[in-house]
């Protein structure tokens, strides 16, 4: 299972706690996982990507294993460790403000 | 016994304020939705327990809320507002075409005949309409072809910000959007014209009375009246006895004709309240004293209304959707603060007192008359 941290307003909203766990079936990407977190939480549709263009929120960022992946393809394969579940996936809310 | 149910938006969440018809003791509720931006939520007028809430952050987007018990609990409903057809382009603010692009849901205005059936007012200005209880959305395509092309952002965003039903006339919707001016609808909001004639924007517009392009904070009406429209523009109280067709002045003696909210008592209808601010450049009221102005004849002459308001050092603002009032005899009277204040009147504005003082920044008040 893939393991996915989301931060609090989600959680809230997902009625979830703070790490959930999702079955993604063939390639393990930003995409593949965005789309089993809103298939499994479905009010989450919209809060990590645009319902239009279906792109990352600005203000939300993609961690794993140390690196920030926000930028990376959607369809790009993510590290072997977040595909085993030995590392979370992390969605957090970014930094604004001072 | 009957009592008031008071809905406040807040820019961290959404609080609700009730109380017996004396409102006198009050009870507070909330945070709801908290650490989220409450642009606005409101009580279906067909049935009380039926509320919408409109959720945003800059992080996680928008989303609407729907409560069937009077905000007890509430879950959220649908969140797809997508724009019919080709999106098309508005005027940016550098003078270049900008693709519509929507940010979030400023205004919802429950149908006054169905609990199911609600309009949504968002940013970049469109309208929506739920039949299904906030389910799903439908974009209202025809008022961006009216003169869409021409409109453009004011300092606030874009934002189609109020939402006005006739409740003659189910075919008769207004809207105002910042910076477009008034749009009314005579089927139900497939056509639109734009009604801004008499409007003058000599400061802001090169063409002071353009047909589009003015920046108009609120309308309302009375419902014993609804040809009968009171503005507050950027600057200037106007008011239109043909339903929009033309606009004259009523700003009289205010001290200040700039300002957001405008409302009218719900039994006089030519009683109407405003809250005058220094200026568009000082977005607080002039001389540090928190005014309410009301005129008993539908414009022109207004007296201030200042006791139980702070008369010196305050420098809060009162935004567009912050003002309202209940239907119990003696008129109710609310309005909010962006210093977190939310004040009552019992008697028609005659005398105020806080209910709340220590709220964030309020965005929207609603007042709900309970049976």
């Amino acid at each position: 299972m893939i393991r996915v941290t989301i931060p609090v307003h989600l959680r809230t909203l997902a009625g979830a706690g703070k790490e959930v766990s999702l079955r993604v079936d063939g390639p393990v990407t930003q995409r593949a996982i965005l789309d089993a977190l809103e298939a499994a939480y479905p009010t989450l549709r919209g809060t990590v990507r645009d319902r239009a263009s279906g792109q990352r929120r600005p203000l939300v960022r993609f961690f794993a294993c140390g690196q920030d992946l926000s930028h990376e393809s959607p369809d790009a394969p993510l590290p072997d460790a977040v595909a085993t579940g030995a590392e979370p996936f992390l969605i957090v809310g970014a930094m604004a403000g001072g | 016994m009957s009592g008031v149910r008071v809905l406040v938006g807040t820019r961290k969440g959404a609080f609700i304020l009730t109380s017996d018809a004396k409102r006198t003791e009050w009870e507070v509720s909330g945070p709801y939705f908290a650490g989220w931006e409450i642009y606005h939520l409101k009580g279906s007028p067909v049935d009380p327990n039926r509320l919408y809430a409109s959720q945003s952050t800059g992080w996680f987007g928008q989303l609407i809320q729907r409560s069937d018990d009077g905000g007890k609990t509430w879950e959220p409903v649908g969140n797809a507002f997508e724009y019919e057809g080709e999106t098309g382009t508005h005027q940016w603010f550098d003078g270049t075409q900008h693709p519509w692009e929507f940010k979030r849901v400023w205004h919802l205005e429950p149908s006054l005949a169905d609990p199911d059936t609600v309009y949504a007012g968002v940013e970049d200005a469109a309208l929506f309409r739920s039949d299904d209880g906030g389910s799903t959305w439908r974009e209202l395509p025809g008022l961006r072809e009216a003169k869409g092309h021409l409109w453009q952002p004011g300092a606030g965003g874009m934002g189609l910000h109020t939402i006005v039903l006739d409740p003659n006339d189910a075919k008769r919707i207004f809207v105002a959007i910042s910076a477009a001016g008034v749009f009314r609808s005579d089927d139900g909001g497939q056509t639109w014209q734009p009604t801004n004639r008499g409007l003058r924007s000599e400061y802001e517009l090169p063409d002071p009375d353009a047909e589009v392009g003015h920046c108009v904070h609120s309308i309302t009406m009375h419902r014993s009246r609804p040809d009968v429209l009171f503005m507050q523009k950027h600057w200037d109280v106007m008011r239109s006895d043909d339903a929009g067709e033309s606009w004259h002045e009523v700003s009289g003696n205010l001290p200040s004709d700039f300002g957001f909210p405008i409302t009218v008592h719900a039994h006089e209808p030519d009683t109407v309240y405003v809250v005058p601010i220094k200026s568009d450049s000082e977005h607080y009221p002039p001389d540090g004293k928190l005014r309410v102005y009301r005129s008993r004849t539908g414009g022109n002459e207004w007296e201030a209304l200042t006791e139980g308001l702070p008369q010196s050092d305050c420098y809060v603002n009162v935004l567009r959707d912050a003002m309202a009032v209940d239907t119990l005899a003696a008129c109710g009277v609310y309005f909010g603060t962006t210093g977190g204040q939310v004040y009552a009147s019992a008697d028609a504005g005659d005398t105020w007192t806080p209910i709340v003082r220590d709220l964030p920044a309020v965005l929207s008040v609603e007042v709900q008359t309970l049976p």
